[in-house]
């Protein structure tokens, strides 16, 4: 580093904490009970158009109506597109290095026409593939997030 | 109808990876007082300005308040403008949009960002549902990671094809003082890189930057004192599509004809407007927010240079190289900088150098029709439109 650099001054946010609460909503809250609770997923169905969104949402945008009609889905599916995280990052929700790498993908189950994000269990793209079927593993102990869901194990290697 | 608006003014600070020397409010006053110099004004001259960045980088609220000894806003109309990585570019379309309603003539546009304050992808995650998008979103690097794989499924490109596009973007950089990486590199130096996220190399990724961009937009009326040649807004478009981080991977859209709706949508819209019916004749040069190598592949088909899957081979034909047919990214583009706030306005104002004829060692000749555009978020698109010549009317 420069002298001239040296001589410039910079602080750290350091510690310091901005907890916020945020709300999943009505159904976004019925989404994580039922994983939570019964290890299942719930979609719900636009009364227009037909598509089910999963996690369930209020309103379907290109409709512009309100969904009220929750629909279970399966947990299992298939990965639209993939990749492995291996460049390192802070996890915002911690403030520290989030763990790498890790396997994750774009997942739609079964019964389901939005798609979900979460872990893969496999760290080498190359035995990673789209439309490889995949099933949910979820956690033992379970708090109602998507973290509940451990990770989407490959059905197919 | 709307008044007819030009850029007349640019300022741009040199492009770097940190500059601890100063802070937002002093970095942005570079710019603006370049950028006023540059159209022969002063603060005074000004009737609003229009100023953007993401707070969540800095971690610091309300720039449009903080920086008004800076930015020249003291006293007078500011608005700021936040849209993601199209903020750069929807600073310039409201800019535009102030202008040509006839309210204000001359407007100064800003977009700035110190992405050395935090941690880029840390920061970019804030921008998601805390429920569905955090707990495993790894921010942009990731999300083009999953776009270029699935662009790789749906087309055979490979990622040699996108290094390609990386090697060009730092090639022409070198031609460009204002850019922050420097970097004369071979495809296999790209391919010897080490994964990012897969198949995402850090030699295909852009850097994180510091710097700013400031550009006068000025009525016709105003634009007959201007001492540089008027470099005119032939028209502009926007689209937000996505809601959710998993959302643009959407097959259903694909099936239904759309590749990356956003951007397909605006650019038919834009282009319809100004008369463009082949982009490849007709696009002088074109400044596009490629944020890494494998949209310089996929974007190309969407904003209509080619059919699908066809980006590779036109790529690689050299077609958007110095020299080609319609060279894209003669700056370096944003994998040679990237301080995310002021990269759609950098596109916008090496657009209007490339009309005034002032871009330097990397002026394309004889540019009539510039394309910009800036990408960000879910997928979403911004899209300008600018010429020689003074438009018919204005176009929104």
């Amino acid at each position: 580093m420069s002298e001239e650099k040296k001589q410039l001054i910079t602080i750290e946010s350091g510690e310091a904490e901005q907890p916020f609460r945020w709300s999943a909503g009505t159904y976004g809250s019925r989404f994580l009970t039922e994983l939570r609770d019964h290890k299942r997923f719930v979609g719900i169905r636009c009364p227009k158009c037909g598509k089910v969104y999963v996690p369930p949402r209020r309103v379907c945008g290109p409709c512009f109506v309100e969904l009220t009609e929750l629909v279970p889905v399966s947990d299992q599916g298939e990965i639209i597109t993939y990749t492995v995280v291996s460049f390192g990052f802070v996890d915002p929700a911690t403030g520290k290095q989030k763990p790498v790498p890790y396997g994750y993908a774009v997942i739609k189950l079964d019964g389901a026409d939005t798609y979900l994000l979460h872990y893969v269990d496999e760290t080498d793209p190359a035995k990673i593939k789209v439309g490889a079927r995949v099933r949910a593993v979820f956690e033992e102990e379970r708090h109602g997030s998507m973290l509940d869901i451990k990770y989407f194990e490959l059905l197919e290697r | 109808m709307g008044k007819r608006v030009a850029i007349t003014g640019v300022g741009m600070t040199k492009q770097r990876s940190s500059r601890p020397d100063v802070n937002g409010q002093e970095l942005i006053n570079e710019a603006a007082r370049m950028a006023l110099e540059d159209a022969g004004l002063t603060r005074s001259d000004i009737d609003a300005v229009v100023i953007g960045n993401m707070d969540h980088f800095e971690g610091i609220n309300y720039v449009d308040t903080w920086s008004v000894d800076g930015s020249g806003a003291l006293m007078k109309p500011i608005m700021k403008v936040t849209t993601g990585g199209t903020t750069g570019t929807t600073v310039a379309m409201a800019a535009y949009y102030h202008v040509a309603s006839g309210l204000f003539d001359r407007v100064l546009a800003i977009g700035w960002e110190k992405n050395s304050e935090s941690d880029t992808t840390g920061a970019i995650i804030t921008a998601f549902d805390p429920f569905w998008d955090r707990p495993i979103f790894a921010g942009a690097v990731a999300g083009l990671a999953l776009e270029a794989t699935q662009y790789m499924h749906l087309t055979g490109a490979t990622e040699e094809d996108a290094a390609y596009v990386a090697v060009r973007e730092r090639k022409h950089a070198l031609n460009n003082p204002y850019a922050h990486l420097h970097m004369n590199l071979t495809i296999e130096d790209v391919m010897k890189s080490p994964y990012l996220s897969w198949p995402v190399k850090m030699g295909d990724m852009c850097p994180r930057t510091d710097g700013a961009c400031a550009v006068v937009f000025v009525s016709e009326d105003a634009a007959q004192d201007s001492p540089q040649k008027p470099a005119w807004v032939l028209g502009v478009a926007d689209r937000h599509l996505w809601a959710y981080t998993s959302d643009p991977y959407a097959n259903q859209a694909i099936e239904n004809g759309w590749w990356f709706p956003a951007m397909e949508w605006s650019a038919r819209e834009l282009y319809d407007k100004v008369g463009i019916t082949d982009p490849l004749e007709q696009i002088d040069v074109a400044e596009l927010y490629l944020p890494y190598s494998f949209a310089g592949l996929r974007y190309m088909e969407s904003l209509g240079f080619c059919g699908r899957g066809e980006g590779p081979a036109l790529v690689r034909s050299g077609a958007f190289d110095m020299g080609g047919k319609c060279p894209v990214n003669p700056s370096g583009g944003v994998m040679s900088s990237n301080a995310i706030g002021a990269t759609g306005l950098i596109r916008v104002a090496e657009c209007a150098w490339q009309i005034q004829g002032r871009a330097g060692d990397r002026q394309v000749p004889d540019v009539k029709i510039a394309l910009a555009t800036g990408f960000g978020g879910c997928f979403w698109s911004d899209i300008l439109l600018f010429g020689a010549e003074k438009p018919e009317k204005s176009r929104g």
